[in-house]
């Protein structure tokens, strides 16, 4: 059995999640994976290990991964494969469920175990419960969750690399802009560390009491969907049922309660930290440590203590 | 022009779901249920484009059983004019949903379908995007943002770096994310108005859909609790804790 991995990426660069999904689909057999964009990121997608063949769309209409041209493409090219797959990003969320409706199949979204060929684990209702779902679809349509697979070694591989050429798709859409965040810090999804700051932050200003302690553990920095609500911070740093599902080492929440959306997004994390006032916050039900007390005075002395 | 928006009836958000004993699924008899809240956000949207002009009338839609009027009812009483209710006593997963979704669009041809992005029950974030594909239509989900332009809708989406713009040739699809808007709530009188606006109630089988599905459930079960961990004094313990203890640092 062959699965065909959608490769995303953004800035020139393959999302290290793809890489999550690379390692997923060697679990359901030989893996072949597709990019649509430049040279150099088939060559980047041909290192990646446990690639046998890297499928190249260098067509301008998939350059910027729109829906619409790269479902009709996947496909195009499905009837080789008997798994599609992308990791659970804005990208594969996008687009596999446009192709699997083409396919007429039930995509199955936000996997985390894989079973068998045909059965598969992912959590539902804010991942309150884990539902075990087993397809009865010819061909499967799934994104993977990249907190849940290790992400397959950029560099080992050598697939050869062979064009695919475009195909016609409803000329409905086109791409205006993007704005990508410009920061130094590590992708929320893959890094080791996760500062998080929810309400409790209490403004745009303050949030940036964090940024200290990001720095010197080297850690992403994420927020509850309170903080996002707020106007504190950015959509894309949200961590939860609706924002983004991280996996960490060491998650530390600060000024966050632990709602069950927020929860949904971090509990899967190695060690968690909280730091909140109120000593009854639910977060200090799923934290292995915790400091009851002002986060901007325990921040200061938390970096001062990492210094050391 | 017309807009569409699909509303679904899911448990409350503020409940937190109990897995049945037997592992047959999640227990929804006797919770309290509400509309989705990324449906709030559709709805309120579509009574934005029209109270702005750029629409003339929101149907708002649902596909399941006969409690599902509530949620419609409440969509009235936000500001949609009239609405459908799918009749069926099965849970359709979103490919079914998007086929009857389907012969609704083309029996009504709105130029616009706004849904939530995802609802919180299944967690799918499928159903805007197979309609999308089943139309042949352009899609805009994960909208932060939209404007309609001279036949066509600009929208801004939540991408994982940041934002993205593009531009959907009409008809499209648009499903919200959370920034698009803040829904409003429902007053008295809106509700009392509500209750008298259209609601027309269709059988799932009239509409002849194949709503078997595609996924059998082996399953469901309690995520692996996590331990309570211990609440330490200073920041000095924890960071000890830390590096000794943890070892994470």
């Amino acid at each position: 059995m062959t699965a065909l991995v959608l490769l995303d990426h953004e800035g020139g660069q393959i999302r290290k999640a793809a890489l999550s999904a690379v390692t997923a689909a060697t679990r359901l057999g030989d893996v072949h994976v597709l990019v649509a964009g430049d040279a150099a990121l088939a060559q980047a997608a041909s290192q990646i290990a446990g690639v046998s063949k890297v499928l190249h769309a260098a067509d301008a209409r998939y350059a910027h991964e729109l829906a619409e041209p790269l479902a009709a493409l996947l496909v195009s090219l499905a009837g080789s494969y008997d798994h599609i797959v992308a990791a659970a990003g804005a990208t594969g969320k996008n687009v596999l469920p446009r192709a699997a409706a083409l396919l007429d199949v039930q995509p199955i979204p936000d996997v985390v175990s894989i079973v068998d060929a045909q059965t598969f684990v992912r959590p539902i209702y804010a991942g309150n419960a884990l539902a075990t779902v087993r397809s009865s679809d010819a061909k499967k349509v799934l994104t993977v969750r990249s907190a849940s697979f290790d992400a397959a070694p950029a560099e080992g591989g050598s697939a050869p690399v062979e064009a695919v050429a475009a195909v016609d798709s409803p000329d409905v859409s086109r791409f205006e802009a993007v704005h990508l965040s410009d920061s130094a810090r590590p992708d929320l999804e893959s890094a080791r560390v996760v500062v998080s700051g929810g309400r409790g932050m209490g403004s745009e200003e303050k949030f940036h009491a964090l940024d200290p302690l990001a720095d010197v553990l080297g850690a992403a920095v994420g927020a509850s969907r309170a903080a996002v609500d707020s106007g504190f911070v950015p959509n894309e740093l949200q961590v939860g049922q609706t924002g983004k599902i991280v996996a960490p080492e060491l998650y530390m929440a600060f000024g966050i309660s632990g709602a069950i959306q927020h929860l949904a997004g971090m509990k899967d994390s190695r060690v968690i930290v909280a730091v909140n006032k109120d000593p009854e916050a639910p977060i200090f039900q799923v934290a292995d440590y915790g400091i009851v007390g002002d986060l901007f005075e325990v921040v200061p002395q938390l970096v001062e203590e990492l210094k050391k | 022009m017309k807009i569409l928006v699909p509303v679904k009836r899911v448990v409350d958000y503020n409940i937190k779901p109990r897995v049945k004993a037997d592992g047959s699924g999640v227990e929804t008899a006797g919770v309290k249920m509400s509309m989705n809240p990324f449906d709030e956000i559709a709805v309120e949207e579509a009574v934005r484009l029209r109270e702005k002009g750029a629409a003339s009338e929101v149907v708002v839609v649902s596909i399941g059983v006969q409690q599902a009027q509530d949620t419609l009812r409440t969509a009235m009483a936000m500001g949609a004019d009239r609405a459908i209710l799918v009749l069926t006593d099965e849970s359709p997963e979103p490919l079914a949903v998007a086929k009857v979704l389907k012969t609704l669009v083309e029996k009504e041809g709105p130029s616009l379908v706004v849904l939530g992005k995802q609802a919180i029950d299944d967690d799918m974030n499928a159903t805007g995007q197979m309609l999308a594909g089943l139309l042949g239509w352009g899609q805009g989900t994960f909208a932060s943002k939209v404007d309609v332009v001279d036949g066509r809708v600009n929208v801004s989406r939540e991408i994982d770096g940041g934002t993205e713009q593009v531009s959907l040739t009409l008809p499209a699809i648009i499903t919200a994310d959370l920034r698009l808007n803040e829904p409003r709530y429902a007053s008295l009188p809106n509700i009392m108005k509500a209750k008298k606006k259209p609601l027309e109630t269709i059988p799932a089988a009239d509409l002849g859909v194949d709503m078997a599905p595609r996924l059998t459930v082996v399953s469901v079960a309690e995520p692996a609790e996590r331990q309570a961990g211990i609440k330490v004094g200073s920041a000095t313990e924890l960071v000890e804790k830390l590096r000794n203890e943890a070892k994470v640092i």
